[in-house]
């Protein structure tokens, strides 16, 4: 089937099976390997991209409902060597170890930064529900996610 | 500690640097295995599974496999050209099984595609003519069949029957401590290479050359015709020690017979189902104690579920045994260890490879003896700690650092551990539906692989002329920070910035025969041979520049420059006049741990080279309606000696601590009466998220330098800290003790789930009537 979507500001019109998951169509078709597979199975949450500004969980869509849709990966929130501020910030609050939930992590919080600028504590960490990191205790991802909304408020 | 320090400082040992990898993380640049662009040609395998329980298989048919859309091919044992073996210590695994499976649902087909997606679906249409052997699953069961995948150890000092006979007091408990699904983000994959110029395989893989050991057995090729490599692991966390070799041994099968570059991703429940765990054990103890609660003798069984296979089973039980005393003398104690085997997945490592599972009895038994006569666990936990009244280990080993006590003083304060205690007491006097729980214990926790041998590293560093630097060791990196703690060692002994250093992928044709990165031991080893090749290169440096300016002079290196005599350069263009002048400018470094050797016959010896501690206190609330618990505060102060880098060790404490938790509370294993693992994928295995963090979590850093001359007197870090969760189940077992009146101690079993604790409240409840 024939889709028309943006991915990263990039119109493009692509030929994809019914069945192709967008993971695997933005992964092996696209080459956009920054989004991440863990679990198969929507757990996990290290597959998130935002489409048209919502965070979803890649792995559960299929690449043909995104025809007309915006997509934004990890690789689409950079602009070129500037990172954003929520990239920023888990640089800096060191949120990170392994790095494979992170790319997920980031665009998490840029989805939760974008509806609601300054959330406390509870509200990120009840956000982050649905991601997944096994190497830290997520005490410098929320902190991260406070230093992000700082860096936004003061942008 | 959150401050970022850049890069280009110099200087950079013992500061708080970013992971090296950062900026690839956050723009999602870093490439995993997964990500590496697949060459043409690239086929995809998937496993084919056998039946839901263990079977003599009377016939396989794959027709309907090989017909399926895109396969290539199948492969089967018969298939294997070499040893068909995946046993990484006993060759008692087979890597396909053939006539008989030993645990349900154990691979026995490998089918090549040419994608995933109809690789996966053909694995799925094999049909299997298959006769259900009997499964041996639960303690009673495995004890009864009384099969062992390794032999019993026993570690014996003195007489304990005799001793506990003549105790005032005696205790006598049982505890049942759950396994650990690893959940490591990215799963198990390889990628084969194969070309007439040899076999190159990409594995996630904390230990590259056994891979290759394995492959070249797999295929009867020798280890130089195979390059193992791994630039960085999605986790591991002791799942990717023995474990990754099975995927890899997959993929290379395939494409040593289709000779097509073949990947093999396993789906994650495939990955849960045939990868191993953290062992789950049961013990049995007794304590002989007086009554100030000073303990004198001590039994411990320790029965391990192990599996069908031994895997690393013998080294996992080996340090439970080592760990069975925690931080306590006993001075007369018998401590056996059975290594029982059952017709489930074979265990494996798990950060605190069998050390977690050995402390957690005796954590528990010091809370009984407590509560029995009436004192603080504190008081009695401190009146047992090493160097009261004795400091020689059970395997013989003196325990001479006096850490542990000044660290557990410092914490009782800083936490506030007495008022609080007091606090909590007074409220569940008068508690409703929530009570709370508090708790401080501690972890001394031996460091050096207990296999002798394996406590040694090896590291190649190469100077260019441009003066930059590379150096390879033979250590894995998987979030840990390894690579940058051993670029910040090397950066600091040129005197050069950190982006001056760079580090390149493990590979097994850049430095040979490494031993796994585990054991906490990565730093420690790896940070040493790294240290011996610039020793190596700074005495030609040396050499070169007294002849060059004529001088006796020791050269400096510091800021990026070069000090000799009266003479002074940058490094960059000392490196140019040392290449112009003819110097080999690489070098490789070797070390070994030195006075470390135990014999395994008596389990005596000194297998550790130091120890690393910690204490923490951890504040728990319990809804006695329905057992639901999380951890409110936690207070942690670890010993990572004089540390490498303060934010690196800070994150391996808090996680190490939450996965601890998770272990502890809510992830749990379930198997059916087949041995079929019904927890198979995240939906069903619950891990910390991040709402399950303490609302309040303090980490701080001990101020201490190692007393044995480690890589800039610092302290191993990756498993120590997994064991302050312990204070998580006794801080459990306490909310619920005030219901069972005056003495009463739960017997709270690992993981305290909800189902648990609720168990455990009905019969403190039933015990105060």
């Amino acid at each position: 089937m024939k889709i028309s979507l943006k991915i990263n500001g990039q119109d493009l019109t692509a030929e994809v099976a019914p069945t192709t998951l967008l993971v695997d169509f933005l992964r092996s078709d696209q080459g956009l390997t920054g989004t991440h597979l863990g679990c198969d199975t929507s757990q996990c949450g290290a597959c998130m991209v935002l489409v048209n500004g919502d965070a979803v969980k890649s792995c559960t869509l299929l690449a043909v409902q995104l025809d007309g849709a915006e997509v934004t990966t990890i690789e689409g929130l950079s602009d070129g060597e500037t990172l954003s501020p929520v990239q920023e910030a888990f640089r800096e609050a060191h949120g990170l170890q392994c790095g494979f939930c992170t790319p997920g992590m980031v665009v998490s919080v840029t989805d939760l930064l974008a509806k609601n600028p300054n959330p406390s504590e509870s509200e990120i960490r009840h956000w982050l529900e649905g991601n997944i990191c096994r190497c830290t205790g997520y005490q410098n991802i929320v902190k991260a996610a406070q230093m992000a909304a700082e860096k936004q408020q003061a942008a | 500690m959150n401050q970022i320090s850049k890069p280009e400082i110099a200087n950079p040992l013992g500061r708080a640097l970013e992971h090296d990898s950062a900026g690839q993380h956050v723009t999602g640049q870093a490439l995993y295995c997964d990500d590496i662009r697949e060459p043409a040609g690239c086929l995809h395998a998937a496993m084919g599974l056998g039946p839901a329980f263990p079977a003599r298989i009377v016939a396989m048919d794959l027709d309907a496999v090989r017909q399926a859309p895109g396969v290539v091919a199948v492969f089967t044992a018969a298939d294997i050209p070499g040893e068909n073996n995946a046993g990484s210590v006993v060759h008692d695994e087979p890597l396909l099984a053939s006539d008989q499976t030993s645990y349900a649902q154990q691979p026995l087909f490998v089918v090549a595609a040419e994608t995933r997606d109809q690789a996966r679906r053909a694995a799925r249409l094999a049909k299997f003519e298959a006769e259900e052997r009997p499964a041996a699953v639960t303690y009673d069961q495995i004890v009864e069949r009384d099969e062992h995948v390794m032999p019993t150890l026993e570690v014996v000092t003195g007489d304990a029957e005799a001793a506990l006979a003549k105790a005032q007091h005696k205790l006598e408990g049982r505890i049942e401590i759950g396994g650990q699904e690893h959940m490591y983000l990215e799963g198990q994959i390889a990628l084969a290479l194969p070309s007439p110029d040899g076999l190159r395989v990409v594995s996630s893989t904390q230990h590259p050359t056994e891979v290759q050991e394995m492959l070249g057995h797999l295929l009867e090729l020798s280890s130089a015709e195979i390059t193992v490599e791994v630039r960085r692991m999605g986790g591991a966390f002791g799942g990717k020690e023995s474990q990754a070799a099975h995927t890899a041994m997959m993929a290379t099968l395939a494409a040593y017979h289709t000779g097509r570059p073949v990947k093999l991703r396993l789906d994650r429940d495939d990955d849960m189902v045939t990868t191993g765990k953290r062992h789950d054990f049961r013990v049995d103890y007794r304590l002989g104690y007086d009554d100030s609660g000073r303990v004198y003798a001590g039994t411990f069984d320790l029965a391990a579920r192990c599996g069908h296979s031994a895997d690393l089973s013998a080294a996992v039980c080996d340090r439970a045994v080592f760990h069975s005393d925690n931080a306590y003398f006993i001075p007369e104690h018998r401590i056996t260890s059975h290594r029982y085997r059952s017709n489930t997945v074979s265990n494996t490592a798990y950060r605190g490879f069998g050390g977690p599972q050995g402390m957690v009895a005796i954590e528990r038994a010091m809370d009984q003896i407590a509560a029995r006569l009436g004192k603080d666990p504190l008081d009695v936990r401190l009146e047992n700690l090493y160097g009261r009244h004795g400091d020689i280990a059970p395997y013989g080993m003196q325990v001479k650092e006096r850490v542990l006590e000044p660290l557990i003083r410092q914490l009782e304060v800083s936490a506030d551990y007495r008022q609080r205690r007091a606090e909590i007491e007074a409220a569940n006097q008068s508690a409703g539906r929530y009570r709370r729980g508090i708790a401080l214990t501690p972890v001394k926790f031996g460091i050096s692989f207990t296999i002798s041998f394996l406590n040694q590293a090896g590291a190649l560093l190469n100077i260019y002329k441009d003066g930059s630097i590379l150096i390879n060791h033979g250590g894995t990196e998987m979030g840990q920070g390894l690579y940058l703690k051993v670029a910040q060692v090397v950066a600091h002994q040129f005197g050069v910035p950190l982006d001056m250093v760079k580090i390149s992928a493990t590979r097994t044709d850049k430095v040979p025969n490494t031993s796994p990165t585990a054991a906490s031991s990565g730093t420690d080893l790896n940070g040493a041979a790294a240290l011996a090749a610039c020793k190596t290169l700074k005495q030609r440096l040396t050499r070169f520049l007294q002849q060059k300016f004529e001088t006796d002079a020791l050269p400096l290196f510091k800021d990026g420059r070069v000090l000799i005599g009266f003479h002074h350069m940058s490094y960059a263009e000392m490196a140019r006049a040392a290449w112009f002048a003819r110097i080999p400018l690489s070098a490789t470094g070797h070390f070994a741990t030195p006075g470390i050797g135990w014999d395994a016959k008596t389990g005596k010896g000194r297998p550790f080279f130091y120890f690393a501690h910690g204490a923490a206190v951890s504040e728990v609330e319990i809804d006695t309606l329905t057992g639901a618990n999380r951890v409110v505060r936690a207070d942690l102060l670890h010993d990572v000696g004089q540390s490498i880098n303060p934010a690196i060790d800070l994150g391996q404490i808090e996680g190490a601590y939450i996965q601890g938790m998770g272990w502890l509370t809510m992830e749990q294993l379930v198997f059916n009466d087949k041995g079929q693992l019904l927890t198979h994928a995240p939906s069903t295995y619950k891990i910390p998220t991040a709402t399950d963090r303490p609302d309040v979590l303090n980490i701080t850093l001990y101020d201490n330098k190692n007393p044995e001359a480690t890589v800039h007197r610092s302290k191993a870090v990756g498993e120590p800290p997994f064991m302050l969760a312990i204070s998580v189940h006794s801080a459990l077992a306490h909310a619920i003790s005030g219901l069972g009146g005056p003495g009463y101690w739960p017997d709270l079993d690992a993981p305290a789930t909800a189902e648990e604790v609720l168990r455990c409240l009905d019969a403190a409840n039933a015990a105060a009537v």
